[in-house]
């Protein structure tokens, strides 16, 4: 048993136990702190991406219990991919906090571990229960930053946040529940095998199951026509909660990728492929709701929300597909989208807090101060949002479109992304213009020293430099991701491992 | 048993979705709480219902009842518990500071 398995949940568990242990320290040491923690994370979260880099799936059975009657944590590559995205994406929206977001209210900083422990562990656990109790961590700490730094609209977005998710929570225990009912497991990979096996008089329970937890994960992912709390509540949000919330709907993404691939995988006989012809309906009607909302959208951080909507249409195109390339573009295309996202909530604030009471309303207004700086950044970032080349964005939606070309529905995937890429640059062009372009000539008074604006706009230029970096380093990735589309498509191997532990 | 078992989870999730869609907070937090129980109800009606057959391993017993499902309501109950103390306390805030608990957070003539 392998114990860098469960070392990126207890790394942040424990930061945040010690960070409220902590909790009357001064500021700035708890700040370098949660900052170290958040390194140390990222250490030991490239460690285990290098022990799984070579195919090896690593499990952990919990109290030594082993599979399936132990809850079991596995490392595969796929678990591995996502926890580094979500920590080098947690590294810059806790620095963007750093700023002053994290005094506003108590346990910034508690919370943000907590969230990042809640993330982790969804990745990381192979026991469909766990994963349930997992959502519930994240979410949990996720309404605290949501609602941190408190006000009437936050509180009245919040609410609705909290009780959608309740809502759908007990649909997922009513799932869970059902799937125990007739498998008597909740192993993922024995439930693959058990579902293999279920009684011609069952198949009805089990596919309404099945189907029920992807309506759970479609909600969590936003996906139409479940998507409506995300954008308000992602505007209402402070910048850097915001920007972290950027990787919650990849967790639905996640969950999706892995019951579909695993739970009612090949494996799984004649419940195999039970979600595939749902997928791709879903992504697109997803896609296009998506950035129809953003178009009609009069504020930048409301477009932005509902762009994340629209990328996680494309994520779950790339699932819905069904075939390693186009699963490799997803993958390759997710910390690319998240990253980009969470830029764009933090430029959108950085421009909110230049324009009085315009904020961030697509209006021309005054100029801003540090006005080219912000263009700048603002062009980048767009670039990034909307695809173009030649930044990684553009390699992967290529990628999806050369593996769209073929499929029987191809026509469709390829006329809706196309088209929602051209909507995506005709936004973001608009939205520039309007921001930038069109201000009028009399500036505003310099509200802020040159060094503030250094430490505002860092966290931006850092995700912009990670998405250089992910475009640099395309083909060592690109390597990566089909490995763990590969891998993805042949679950066989991840029972295999799972079920085997106990015995060794 | 089974079909008293049933009605009452059903009766349960139709109240709980009926006032879970209401326009105020309070009606939408009794209705997740209903949801809650009803769901509670479901998972442990899960493991087959048993009467009088104990959990764990007892020389004397003939049958068992399934052990694991009243783990997983006991999980449920502690999660939901915390998520409503949170929603109620949230709603009061909302209340507070919107000035109504209706959930668009406008006040109705």
């Amino acid at each position: 048993m392998n114990h860098i398995v469960i070392a990126p949940l207890l790394a942040p568990l424990s930061a945040g136990v010690l960070l409220l242990l902590l909790r009357h320290l001064d500021l700035r040491l708890r700040r370098v702190l949660s900052v170290a923690a958040l390194l140390a994370q990222l250490g030991l979260a490239f460690a285990l991406t290098a022990h799984v880099a070579d195919g090896a799936i690593l499990t952990y059975a919990l109290g030594d219990w082993p599979a399936p009657y132990g809850i079991v944590l596995v490392a595969d590559r796929l678990a591995a991919w996502m926890l580094l995205t979500t920590l080098l994406l947690a590294l810059f929206a806790l620095l963007a906090a750093l700023r002053g977001l994290d005094a506003a209210g108590r346990h910034f900083h508690v919370l943000f571990h907590l969230q990042l422990f809640g993330l982790a562990g969804a990745f990381l656990t192979g026991d469909l229960f766990n994963l349930f109790v997992f959502f519930e961590v994240l979410l949990i700490a996720s309404y605290g930053l949501m609602l941190h730094g408190g006000g009437a609209a936050r509180v009245q977005a919040g609410l609705r946040y909290v009780v959608v998710n309740l809502a759908g929570s007990s649909l997922f225990l009513i799932a869970v529940g059902t799937l125990y009912g007739v498998t008597g497991t909740l192993n993922m990979a024995d439930l693959a095998r058990a579902l293999a096996h279920t009684p011609a008089e069952h198949l009805g329970l089990a596919r309404a199951a099945g189907l029920l937890l992807l309506a759970v994960f479609a909600l969590k992912c936003a996906a139409a026509p479940l998507h409506l709390w995300l954008p308000a509540t992602y505007a209402q949000a402070s910048a850097p909660v915001a920007a972290l919330f950027a990787i919650m709907t990849k967790v639905g993404v996640y969950s999706i990728l892995r019951a579909d691939s695993l739970v009612f995988g090949p494996a799984s006989g004649p419940l195999s492929g039970l979600l595939d012809p749902w997928l791709l309906p879903l992504a697109l009607l997803t896609l296009a709701l998506g950035t129809l909302g953003a178009l009609a959208s009069r504020r930048l951080r409301l477009a932005v929300a509902h762009l994340v909507v629209a990328s996680a249409g494309t994520l779950l195109a790339a699932i819905g597909l069904a075939s390693p390339q186009a699963l490799a573009a997803g993958l390759y295309y997710l910390p690319h989208t998240s990253l980009a996202a969470a830029a764009a909530f933090l430029l959108a604030e950085a421009v909110a807090v230049r324009r009085g009471a315009l904020a961030d309303a697509l209006d021309p207004g005054p100029a801003m101060p540090a006005q080219r700086w912000l263009g700048a950044l603002f062009f980048l970032t767009a670039l990034a949002l909307a695809g173009l080349p030649p930044l990684a964005g553009f390699i992967a939606k290529f990628m999806l479109l050369r593996a769209a070309v073929g499929h029987p529905a191809s026509v469709w995937v390829l006329g809706v992304l196309l088209a929602a890429g051209l909507m995506g640059v005709i936004l973001l062009a608009r939205s520039g213009s309007l921001l930038f372009y069109r201000s009028s000539t009399h500036t505003v008074v310099e509200a802020k020293g040159a060094a503030a604006l250094g430490a505002e706009l860092s966290p931006i230029a850092g995700l912009l430099l990670l998405i250089v970096a992910l475009t640099a380093a395309a083909p060592q990735l690109t390597t990566f991701t089909l490995a763990t589309a590969a891998q993805l498509a042949e679950p066989a191997g991840y029972i295999e491992a799972v079920l085997s532990a106990g015995d060794g | 048993m089974e079909a008293l078992v049933a009605m009452v989870i059903g009766v349960l999730t139709a109240g709980g979705v009926y006032l879970v869609l209401r326009a105020r907070t309070f009606p939408v937090v009794l209705g997740l709480t209903l949801l809650s129980y009803a769901v509670n109800l479901f998972l442990f009606a899960m493991g087959r219902l048993v009467i009088g057959a104990p959990p764990v391993v007892a020389e004397t017993a003939h049958a068992y009842t399934d052990p694991l499902p009243q783990a997983l309501v006991l999980t449920a109950i502690v999660i939901g518990f915390g998520m409503t103390a949170f929603v109620i306390m949230l709603a009061l805030k909302a209340y507070a500071e919107l000035g109504d608990d209706h959930v668009d957070g406008e006040r109705r003539p």
